[in-house]
């Protein structure tokens, strides 16, 4: 046995990704299979309704909020970056930022609902537009409602001392998936608001 | 090197890397026991539930299937009424996917996946728990519906509109009960299950590796099941946002699939075959990896190919999401399309083709030893080529023309199910049960199970090619006695009955061995992955040290140190 040479030293480094990150990959994979299905559907039937209202009549592109929500994965970013310097005070200042501008952009859907729903009389029963705009845009939304309800736990538990720095990459884990929906808007905004309008 | 590489020998109950300490659980009263099982988080108790549940939805839609062929054995027969023969189909095949194909494979993945890679327990044990919940409760909500749905016209309770479920059939001006709010929601939960597992089988397999197992190193079932696991992550996608489009049509008044209002079936058929295609290879890749365990074991050499082998699973996993439209090619599409999805759907045979020949690679040659699961990966390697072959033949979309929905279509997927998917789904109850319980399951059971199990299957599907060929379509509850398929449809029948006697023996076998079947002791068939290398039944943390391995074939290292595999890499 002593005669056989030690070709591969055994405790060789074994590179390996950890299971957060990838767990959380995997989901934005299924994730946004779903999403393109949704926006698929939302391009095939674009312009195919013979009764209104039609996007270019009733929709306005909402510029401010695309802001708010684009740039909340700036935030969300100097928040990671606090929490992995033991930064805590910066910490929850940027994180409360990032949940201020989500939550923005969720009142700028709600109104933009509003208006749709009592101004122009477009419900999901109305019409191809109805039916795909607001699945498309409610599926992204609840993701933002998701995202938000999460990272407002996060928030509580970080006021009262249980997120500590040990939980950077936990933090980094969510911040991933809020990146995702951060981008899956950009497809959303270009398809709804730029290219079928 | 092997005091090195194995954990090492001596200390307590561990010897020669293996620990001999019995799996014990906690026993106490038959209601803690039961808590146990209900609460429990260990991939190996999960993996056996998966199975457990999975068999018995196997003989639920075996019974459906049974119920479709005596109907079906001769001409105006009147054995079930039209409206229940749709609910039979309509059930035989959801459940047949959803309720016994997936999980029997996750099942096995999820006990096979964390002891071939030398892990504890998967990389997320309670998200595990999670997934086969929500997966069972799919498969309770999905048969719930005989109580609580109303099908077409007020006639029944099951769903009835086909495992494809195409629209416009499916909205609510056609279907108005509820038996599709419970087929769609049934399927939505299983599938929040499946995606589950398959979040916790990739991040298993590539994080939770033990010491020196590379990425060429892990063993092929773990390779193809994460394969496998990223094809599903792509392909329940589509489903679930098809399935949630059909909610909102049926319960919110969209027109996603509402022909009326300007929406489109085509899309629903184009939705659920970006599924429906994938999913073929989702369940066919489980059962090459099994094969790619066993064939190797019992013809004692090294699988032919591996690199080549890894490749080819991902290169089908790649093509299979481009072929989906030849399921549609009579729904009207350009020539371009179909020249596309044609020679797309030819393609697949390359990888597959390059799997069938490393398999008869690794039998050239080779001292094989014919027990029970060989002989069913043998059948399986036979049946593959066929059920290949008539799927190169329905590639061709003038050839489709003339036989789709046919029962040639039929018989072509069942080759492929049955033939391939089942036969090594019993070559691996019968290869890992020994792991699972201790104990060898019977031989001579095994062999009676094994041809009666060869003669009911080509009986039945090998004839079923010709009524199909004749012109008999697929989903008709009887036909006239004029066309000639009457002796064929009769044979079939009789076909079907010898298979279900043999899965009854499979059954009694597992009930059986379980309480008679020879001690198995840690490593029955001189095996050479790790799951081999702890005690039959594992104990619960798997191994008692982590193991440390240097080549593909760490225990043919432990076992011939004068001839280790890792002197080779």
């Amino acid at each position: 046995m002593a005669t056989i040479p030690l070709q591969h030293a055994p405790d060789e480094v074994l590179h390996q990704p950890t299971r957060g990150v990838m767990a959380m990959a995997c989901l934005i994979i299924a994730e946004s299979a779903i999403f393109t299905i949704f926006v698929v559907a939302y391009l095939y039937f674009a312009g195919h309704d013979v009764t209104g209202p039609h996007p270019r009549d009733v929709l306005e592109v909402p510029y401010f909020y695309t802001v708010c929500l684009l740039s909340s994965s700036f935030f969300i970013v100097l928040a990671e970056h606090a929490i992995e310097h033991a930064r805590m005070g910066a910490f929850r200042l940027w994180w409360a930022i990032t949940i201020l501008l989500g939550l923005t952009f969720l009142y700028g859907t709600a109104t933009e609902w509003r208006k749709l729903i009592f101004e122009d009389h477009l419900t999901i029963h109305t019409n191809l537009f109805g039916t795909t705009y607001y699945s498309l845009v409610g599926l992204h939304a609840s993701h933002v409602i998701i995202g938000a309800i999460l990272m407002l736990f996060t928030l509580v538990f970080a006021l009262l001392d249980k997120v500590t720095p040990r939980h950077a990459y936990n933090v980094r884990v969510l911040a991933m998936y809020w990146h995702f929906v951060d981008a899956v808007w950009v497809v959303v905004f270009t398809v709804v608001y730029v290219v079928c309008r | 090197m092997s005091t090195e590489s194995m954990p090492v020998p001596g200390t307590g109950a561990v010897e020669a890397g293996i620990d001999h300490t019995p799996a014990t659980y906690e026993r106490g009263t038959w209601l803690e026991w039961i808590h146990g099982w209900i609460v429990t988080v260990d991939h190996k108790r999960l993996g056996i539930l998966y199975m457990l549940y999975a068999l018995v939805f196997l003989l639920v839609a075996g019974v459906e299937a049974l119920m479709i062929r005596i109907q079906l054995a001769i001409p105006h027969n009147t054995f079930v009424s039209p409206f229940a023969f749709n609910r039979l189909f309509t059930m035989h095949g959801t459940t047949m996917v959803f309720l016994v194909g997936m999980p029997i494979l996750f099942g096995f993945g999820n006990y096979l996946v964390p002891l071939m890679i030398g892990a504890r327990d998967m990389a997320f044990p309670r998200l595990n728990a999670f997934s086969f919940w929500m997966s069972a409760f799919g498969g309770i909500l999905l048969y719930y519906s005989f109580i609580g749905g109303v099908g077409l016209a007020g006639t029944g309770s099951a769903p009835d509109v086909a495992w494809f479920a195409y629209a416009p059939l499916t909205e609510k001006a056609f279907s108005p009960g509820h038996t599709v709010d419970y087929w769609a929601v049934a399927i939505i939960a299983s599938g929040i299950g499946s995606i589950g597992t398959s979040i916790n089988i990739i991040a298993t397999v590539f994080c939770m590796r033990c010491k020196g197992m590379t990425l060429m190193r892990i063993p092929l079932l773990p390779w193809l099941y994460a394969t496998m696991s990223f094809l599903a992550l792509l392909a329940l996608g589509p489903l679930t946002a098809a399935q949630g489009m059909l909610m909102i049509d049926r319960y919110l008044g969209g027109h996603f699939f509402d022909t009326q209002a300007g929406g489109s079936a085509i899309l629903w058929a184009h939705f659920f075959w970006i599924f429906g295609h994938p999913e073929v290879y989702v369940l066919v890749l489980p059962a090459f990896a099994f094969a790619n365990e066993i064939i190797p074991v019992f013809s004692r050499k090294a699988i032919f190919g591996y690199s080549a082998m890894v490749a080819a699973s991902v290169g089908i996993a790649f093509i299979s999401l481009g072929v989906w439209a030849h399921h549609m090619f009579t729904i009207g599409m350009t020539s371009f399309g179909n020249a596309f999805f044609t020679l797309s759907t030819m393609l697949v045979s390359i990888p597959t083709g390059i799997k069938t020949f490393n398999w008869l690679a690794t039998i050239w040659g080779g001292r094989i030893r014919f027990t029970t699961p060989m002989l069913f990966s043998i059948a399986f390697l036979s049946q593959w080529v066929i059920a290949g072959l008539t799927g190169i033949m329905l590639s061709v979309s003038a050839w489709n023309w003339q036989l789709h929905n046919s029962y040639f279509v039929v018989a072509h997927f069942h080759y492929v199910l049955v033939g391939a998917i089942l036969f090594m789904i019993f070559a691996a109850f019968y290869y890992w049960y020994p792991k699972m319980t201790g104990r060898m399951m019977n031989k001579t059971l095994g062999r009676w199970h094994f041809w009666l199990m060869v003669i009911g299957f080509h009986l039945t599907f090998d004839l079923m090619h010709f009524p199909g060929l004749l012109g008999m379509p697929r989903q008709i509850y009887t036909y006239e006695p004029d066309r000639g398929w009457n002796t064929l449809n009769f044979l079939v029948t009789v076909g079907a009955f010898i298979q279900a006697i043999a899965v009854l023996i499979f059954a009694f076998n597992l009930v059986y061995s379980y309480f008679y079947g020879d001690e198995a002791g840690p490593d029955p068939w001189d095996a050479w992955t790790l799951e081999w290398a702890t005690a039959s039944p594992p104990p619960p943390y798997n191994f008692a040290d982590e193991p440390s391995v240097a080549s593909r074939r760490p225990l043919w290292d432990l076992k011939h140190p004068e001839d280790p595999d890792s002197a080779f890499e």
